[in-house]
């Protein structure tokens, strides 16, 4: 792994969405159009006021983990993943490169997301705003590298996409957002506890209500940091330079 | 055909399957290093499997590549091959010059190779449109310009020339010539039989097998055949049943 590198695929893959006005859209607009679109919903309702922080986690996470695996399986598709993997491209720098790419536009999305509930939706934060961001854009990050890990370990393109449903839905069902997790039958609450998306509706949670002091937020952060770089060790380590 | 000593290339015993597809079983070869060799053969022959277990990107069952005398696929390889899949690898959604940069920039070859690659392969009036937006004989050149940076000691091009006007692919051949002249070892696939005439030599592939190691004038004179194509049917032993037989 190099710096020029890892850098270089960076600023080509940034260079490859400034091309691509849909992608931008999709990145910054639609996670908070969504948000936007539940506090709608419960408009005549609370409900807003104690989901709104879990969908700053959710939306941004899903977009993120879905643009991530369509630009991996396009390199798949146009062949230029096993162009750069016939180079002295270290796995690492196309895996950091990537996440330090849609890392940068993270955070974008999550200022805006944030912004956005909290001026337009009319979201109630008692925390400090700036790690409200922090956490959102460590939950967006995560979906990207948690995406590059189902395209690392896919063999075949289509695989990217079959990852999906295995990777993300769980994490939704078991974060807390439909029912709170300290009310899910045993199993299913430690299995939660192990879900990275779970800590990062606590942490938004915590913030929002200001239920917590700022060390809880920051222990949740670390845990989310710690599957950050856990998935861009594996994928490094699971990308095959070989294919069958 | 005077042979360097080194080849570039030698695979020996290769079994390789495409998906769960066995399309090598036990081929071997030499190519020789500094010549334009022609890989020739009908789609499906097998020729897209070889060239990948050569780059060193095709998971293989058994048998060995050695390529410029290092086992196919190793790191010290990565810089000294260049490869050229069928479809174009480059991406779309930038221009031509910022392919290029971001491949020269992962190759570490110097920043005055893309000025380089760009006029060897005439693409200096369309270096700032998007490569989506360009025809399909533009994209596969900046596909083989790619290839290009950082001057590979081989250079393995699957169907380089498919969709070109004669004229273009007139000044690629020239080009590749050119290459090899230079010291570079080419090996250059083409299921257009008429193509196999302006390569050096020839391996002429089919259903996984290599049915005929010859230069183009060889493979003529030991089938007794006027052109490529009647050679190749000689060799299958479609013309006449009894003809089967191996050149050399």
């Amino acid at each position: 792994m190099t710096p020029s590198r890892t850098l270089a695929t960076t600023g080509r893959v940034l260079s490859q969405i400034r091309h691509d006005p849909r992608t931008i859209a999709l990145l910054l607009l639609v996670p908070s159009l969504l948000i936007g679109l539940v506090a709608w919903i419960f408009s005549e309702t609370t409900v807003f006021q104690s989901v709104g922080p879990a969908m700053i986690a959710l939306f941004p996470f899903i977009v993120m983990f879905l643009v991530t695996s369509i630009t991996t399986l396009r390199e798949r598709r146009t062949g230029t993943l096993e162009r750069l993997l016939s180079m002295p491209l270290g796995k690492g720098d196309l895996i950091l490169g990537y996440t330090l790419a849609f890392g940068l536009l993270a955070v974008l999305q999550s200022s805006i997301a944030v912004l956005f509930a909290i001026t337009v939706c009319g979201l109630d934060i008692e925390g400090p705003v700036w790690l409200l961001v922090a956490v959102a854009v460590a939950d967006a990050v995560l979906g990207t590298t948690l995406g590059l890990l189902a395209s690392a370990f896919a063999r075949t393109e289509f695989q990217v996409v079959q990852f999906m449903p295995v990777i993300v839905f769980p994490q939704i069902l078991l974060g807390g957002i439909f029912l709170p997790r300290d009310q899910l039958p045993d199993v299913l609450r430690v299995l939660s506890d192990w879900l990275p998306l779970s800590h990062a509706v606590d942490a938004l949670n915590a913030i929002a209500t200001g239920s917590e002091d700022d060390a809880y937020v920051l222990g949740e952060l670390l845990i989310i940091l710690a599957w950050i770089v856990g998935a861009v060790i594996l994928a490094s380590a699971t990308l095959r330079r070989r294919t069958p | 055909m005077d042979t360097p000593a080194e080849p570039a290339v030698i695979v020996a015993d290769l079994h390789a399957r495409r998906g769960t597809h066995p399309v090598l079983h036990g081929l071997g070869l030499r190519i020789p290093a500094r010549q334009v060799v022609g890989l020739i053969g009908p789609s499906g022959s097998g020729k897209t499997t070889l060239m990948r277990a050569i780059v060193g990107v095709q998971v293989v069952q058994s048998g060995t590549v050695t390529v410029l005398g290092r086992p196919a696929g190793s790191a010290w390889l990565r810089r000294r091959v260049g490869y050229v899949t069928q479809d174009a690898s480059v991406y779309d959604d930038l221009t031509v010059r910022q392919n290029l940069d971001y491949f020269r920039a992962v190759l570490g070859a110097g920043r005055s190779d893309v000025a380089r690659v760009i006029e060897q392969t005439d693409l200096g009036a369309s270096a700032r449109q998007l490569t989506g937006s360009l025809s399909g004989g533009q994209r596969s050149r900046v596909s083989l310009a790619v290839a290009l940076l950082g001057s590979p000691e081989l250079l393995v091009l699957d169907e380089p020339t498919v969709g070109l006007d004669p004229v273009l692919r007139r000044d690629l051949w020239t080009l590749f010539h050119g290459l090899a002249a230079g010291g570079t070892s080419l090996l250059v696939s083409s299921h257009v039989m008429d193509e196999a005439a302006r390569c050096d030599g020839l391996l002429l592939m089919r259903d996984g097998d290599i049915l005929a190691d010859d230069t183009p004038a060889g493979l003529l004179a030991a089938t007794g055949t006027a052109d490529i194509d009647a050679a190749f049917l000689r060799l299958i032993g479609d013309d006449d049943p009894d003809a089967r037989k191996e050149p050399r």
